[in-house]
C-alpha cells in the first residue's frame, strides 16, 4: 500500500520535473532554432547598412533597428511620466473612494486588452482624428497607451507596498506632503515602477500587430527625418520576410531579423528581472 | 498670506495638480479607448441585426453583388484555437507551477522561474515564424496534409505563448499557502502528493483559476501566431485541422484594405469591441479571483 503510494508520487513528480524542464527547453529551442536559421547572414553589414528592397543580400536591417529603438524611446517618454505620474496620484493624493477603486480596476483590467484592440484605437485615434496618420509619432502613441496600464498597475503595486509607518514618520517630522512624497516614497517604490516599465517596452517593441495598422513599413529607403513619416521595424520587417517576400533567402532573412530582436527583448527582459530580484533582496520592509 | 506661506501653498499644490492633471488626461484616453471602438463599430447595426452578425457563418465583405457580414466561423475560429490552446498549456503549465512551487529547492525556483517568465519575452511574430518554418511542416507531414497551416498548429504555438502567464500566476497562488498548511497535513502523515493534491492546490483554487483565465485572455487576443500559421480561411471550420480565421487574424487581414468610415471598417471595429469586451470582463473576473483573499 505504502510502496504503491510512493511509487505513485514519484510518477507525479517526475512528470512535474518533466515538464518544468520541457518548458525551459522550449525557450532555448527557440533560441537555437533562430540562430542556426538566421546566423550566416549576420554580419556588419546586415546592421549597419540600409535596406535593399530589390536585392535582400546586398542590404542591412539598420532602419528597422533605429525604427525600434526610436519606437522604444518615444514609448518610454510618453508611457513612464504618464504611467507613473497617474500611480502617484491615484495613491498618494486621491481618496480612496468607490471611483478610484472602479479606475484601479479598469486600469488593471486593460492590461488585458489584446495589442490588436490598441491597433484599432490608435488607428481611430491617432491616425485619422487627430491627422498623425500611418506614422512613427502614431505607432509611440498607441504603444504607450498599451504599455501605460501595466506601468500603472505595476508603479500602484510598488507605491502601495511603502509602509504607511513612512510616510507618517516623515510627516510627524514636519515635512510636507509632497516633500514626504518625493524624498521618502518615491525613492521606495520607483524601482519597482520603472522594473514594471521595463518589462512594458520590451513586451511592446515585440509588438507586430499595432504595427501593422498605425505605421510600419518595409519599402523604406531612408531614415525616418520626423515623427510623422513612416518607419520600419524589426517586428514588423520579420513579418514580412517571414510571409510575403519571395526572394529564396527571405526566411534566413526573417531569422536573423528576429535574432536581432529577440536579442533586444531580452537584455531588456532581464535586466528587469536582475533589478526586481536585486530590489527586493536590498528592501527592509 | 505671507509669502512664505504663500510659496508653501504653491509649492505644496503644484505637483498636486500635475498629478491631477496627468491622472485625469491618462485615465480619460484610456476610457476614451472603450468608447471610441464602440462609436466607430456601432453603424455596424444599423443596416444588419445584431444576430445575423453574431450567428452568420458568411464573411464575405467583398463579394461583388451580396456581401455577407456573419462573424460566426471567425468566433468558431477563435474558439477552436482558444479550447484547445487551453488543453494543451493548463497541464503543462499546472505541472510547471507545482513544480516550482512545491518541489524545487529554493535555489532551483529562483534560477528557473525567471527563465519561464522570459518566454512571455518571445515576440509572438518569432513564435508565428518558427511555427511556419517548422512546426507546420512536421504537422502537415503527420497528418499527411498539403500544408500545416491550421487550427492544431496555430493552438500549440498560442499554447506557448500563454504558458509564461499561466505557470507564474498559478506558482505565485501556491506559493501563498500558507506553509503552516503543509506542515500541519504532513504532520499528520500525509505524503507530499496527498497534501499537494488535498490541501495546496484546494487552497489556491482562486488563484489557480486566475491564473487559467488570464492565459485565456492572453489566447483570445494573440494576432501574430494565427495571422501567420492558421490559414485564413473564412470557411466554416469543421475539424481541428481545417485552416480557419480567428476574430484578431480578420482585424489584421482585412483592416489595411477598407474605406476609412465605410461599413466595412466598422464591423471590423465592431469585432474589435467585441474582443475589448471578452478579454475585459476575463480580466475582471480573473481579477476579483486574485483579490479575494481566499483563507
Amino acid at each position: 500500500m505504502k510502496t504503491k503510494e510512493n511509487l505513485r508520487e514519484t510518477a507525479y513528480f517526475s512528470i512535474f520535473r518533466v515538464s518544468a524542464f520541457i518548458g525551459i527547453g522550449i525557450l532555448f529551442l527557440t533560441l537555437i532554432l533562430l540562430f542556426v536559421s538566421g546566423y550566416s547572414v549576420i554580419d556588419f553589414n546586415f546592421l549597419t547598412k540600409n535596406w535593399q528592397h530589390r536585392d535582400i543580400t546586398q542590404g542591412g536591417i539598420l532602419p528597422a533597428i533605429l525604427g525600434s529603438f526610436y519606437l522604444g524611446f518615444g514609448v518610454i517618454a510618453v508611457s513612464f511620466p504618464l504611467g507613473i505620474g497617474t500611480a502617484i496620484f491615484l495613491t498618494e493624493y486621491s481618496k480612496n473612494n468607490l471611483l478610484k477603486r472602479i479606475i484601479k480596476l479598469a486600469i488593471r483590467n486593460l492590461s488585458g486588452v489584446p495589442s490588436i484592440v490598441y491597433g484599432l484605437f490608435g488607428l481611430v485615434i491617432f491616425v485619422n482624428l487627430l491627422s498623425f496618420g500611418t506614422s512613427l509619432l502614431s505607432a509611440i502613441l498607441t504603444l504607450s497607451f498599451m504599455t501605460i496600464p501595466w506601468i500603472i498597475t505595476a508603479s500602484v503595486e510598488s507605491f502601495e507596498s511603502v509602509p504607511q509607518k513612512f510616510r507618517e514618520s516623515s510627516l510627524a517630522l514636519g515635512a510636507t506632503h509632497w516633500q514626504t512624497t518625493r524624498k521618502i516614497v518615491l525613492p521606495a517604490a520607483i524601482t519597482g515602477s520603472i522594473t514594471g516599465g521595463i518589462i512594458g517596452i520590451a513586451r511592446a517593441l515585440g509588438e507586430t500587430a499595432p504595427l501593422i495598422m498605425v505605421g510600419a513599413t518595409f519599402y523604406l529607403s531612408n531614415l525616418p527625418s520626423s515623427p510623422l513619416d513612416k518607419f520600419m521595424a524589426l517586428p514588423y520587417h520579420t513579418f514580412i520576410l517571414a510571409t510575403q517576400h519571395s526572394s529564396p533567402y527571405a526566411n534566413t532573412y526573417a531569422a536573423a531579423t528576429a535574432l536581432v530582436l529577440i536579442t533586444l527583448t531580452f537584455l531588456l527582459s532581464s535586466g528587469a528581472i536582475f533589478l526586481r530580484f536585486h530590489y527586493r533582496r536590498k528592501k527592509d520592509w | 498670506m505671507n509669502s512664505n506661506s504663500k510659496a508653501l501653498y504653491f509649492s505644496e499644490n503644484i505637483p498636486k495638480w500635475i498629478f491631477g492633471f496627468i491622472a485625469t488626461f491618462t485615465v480619460a484616453i484610456l476610457l476614451g479607448i472603450f468608447v471610441f471602438l464602440l462609436i466607430s463599430g456601432l453603424g455596424t447595426f444599423k443596416e444588419i441585426g445584431i444576430k445575423e452578425f453574431l450567428f452568420g457563418t458568411d464573411w464575405n465583405p467583398n463579394a461583388f453583388d451580396t456581401p455577407a457580414w456573419g462573424i460566426f466561423s471567425l468566433v468558431v475560429g477563435t474558439a477552436m484555437i482558444s479550447l484547445l490552446a487551453l488543453f494543451i498549456v493548463v497541464p503543462f503549465g499546472l505541472s510547471i507551477a507545482i513544480y516550482l512551487s512545491e518541489i524545487a529547492s529554493p535555489k532551483t525556483q529562483e534560477i528557473l522561474k525567471p527563465l519561464v517568465e522570459m518566454i512571455a519575452s518571445i515576440p509572438s511574430v518569432v513564435l508565428g515564424f518558427l511555427g511556419l518554418l517548422f512546426l507546420a511542416p512536421l504537422i502537415a507531414k503527420i497528418f499527411h496534409l498539403s500544408n500545416g497551416l491550421n487550427a492544431l498548429t496555430a493552438s500549440i504555438l498560442v499554447a506557448i505563448a500563454a504558458l509564461p502567464t499561466i505557470a507564474s500566476i498559478c506558482e505565485d497562488a501556491l506559493s501563498s499557502v500558507s506553509q503552516r498548511f503543509r506542515e500541519a497535513s504532513l504532520a499528520l502523515g500525509a505524503t507530499q502528493w496527498a497534501t499537494i493534491k488535498k490541501i495546496v492546490i484546494p487552497a489556491a483554487k482562486s488563484g489557480l483559476i486566475a491564473g487559467i483565465m488570464l492565459g485565456l485572455g492572453r489566447v483570445i487576443g494573440e494576432t501574430m501566431i494565427v495571422l501567420m500559421v492558421a490559414g485564413n480561411s473564412r470557411a466554416f471550420p469543421h475539424s481541428l485541422l481545417d485552416a480557419v480565421r480567428p476574430m484578431t487574424a480578420n482585424i489584421a487581414i482585412e483592416i489595411k484594405e477598407v474605406v476609412v468610415g465605410s461599413f466595412h471598417w466598422q464591423s471590423l471595429f465592431m469585432i474589435g469591441f467585441i474582443l475589448f469586451v471578452i478579454t475585459f470582463f476575463i480580466n475582471f473576473l480573473a481579477d476579483i479571483l486574485i483579490h479575494k483573499k481566499s483563507l
